[in-house]
């Protein structure tokens, strides 16, 4: 369809959804805002595929959801971000407690493997069902179900549960487990 | 009784553990959220906007449709 005013706001006002999706997926503020801004380039530049009444916000999760994709694959023996930058997108600053356990949440959601980590975000956060989150990711929804259960599984074991060392943390996981020294 | 555990789901976590996970993961996503639209994604799509209908300087979205097909 044309890109009509009403489409055009309803793109603009899931930016701060793709915002999300992308910070979450790439834990990286800056890599993030330019996979938004790829995003919403492509999709103006594809309108024309857009279905009237689809769902808007699943077919622009995949859009973002494929630029991430390959460009994790160019990008995957990069460092990752070390340096807490996802933290710096963040306007409140929470206080210290909060901040700690955001970190190690943060830490523990970069351990998942990409299919897992996407799936609970998709799920658990932005709110697709299991049917859309599968469209999106281009699998059965069965799929989707068993990895949203093995990252909730992880998650658990990373940062709730004694011999989390199965799972392969590195030294920082393992200090914040421990409470620190 | 107050020593049962919560039940375990299939995947053996337990239930409270579970509603946390889901916690944290909103409240980092909607940390994100809250911030809204920055201004930089406001001028993308307005600048691509205009430009769309065939001519930057053009800021009319009536000549816009006329031109596309002849009606809204």
């Amino acid at each position: 369809m044309p890109l009509t005013d009403s489409l055009r706001d309803d793109i603009l006002a899931s930016v701060p959804n793709l915002r999300a999706f992308a910070i979450s997926l790439s834990g990286n503020g800056d890599r993030a805002d330019d996979l938004v801004q790829e995003t919403l380039l492509r999709a103006l530049a594809n309108i024309d595929s857009f279905q009237p009444g689809s769902n808007l916000p699943a077919w622009l999760f995949t859009i973002l959801r494929n630029l991430f994709r390959s460009d994790y694959r160019k990008r995957r023996r990069e460092v990752e971000d070390a340096d807490g930058s996802y933290a710096k997108t963040l306007k409140s600053q929470p206080s210290q407690n909060a901040h700690l356990e955001f970190e190690e949440f943060r830490a523990a959601l970069e351990k998942l493997p990409q299919d897992q980590r996407e799936a609970l975000i998709l799920v658990g956060a932005s709110g697709f069902s299991y049917e859309d989150a599968a469209a999106i990711c281009g699998c059965a929804v069965g799929t989707i179900k068993s990895r949203v259960n093995r990252a909730r599984s992880k998650l658990s074991a990373l940062l709730y549960v004694d011999g989390a060392e199965d799972f392969g943390p590195d030294d920082t996981i393992r200090a914040v487990i421990g409470g620190g020294r | 009784m107050k020593d049962a555990k919560p039940p375990a789901n299939k995947g053996g976590l337990n239930a409270e553990i579970q509603s946390r996970i889901g916690h944290q993961l909103r409240a980092m996503y909607d940390d994100v959220v809250r911030q809204g639209v920055p201004d930089r994604f406001a001028d993308l799509i307005r600048k691509l906007d205009a430009s769309e209908a065939g001519d930057p300087q053009m800021n009319s979205a009536g000549d816009f449709n006329a031109k596309k097909d002849g009606r809204d």
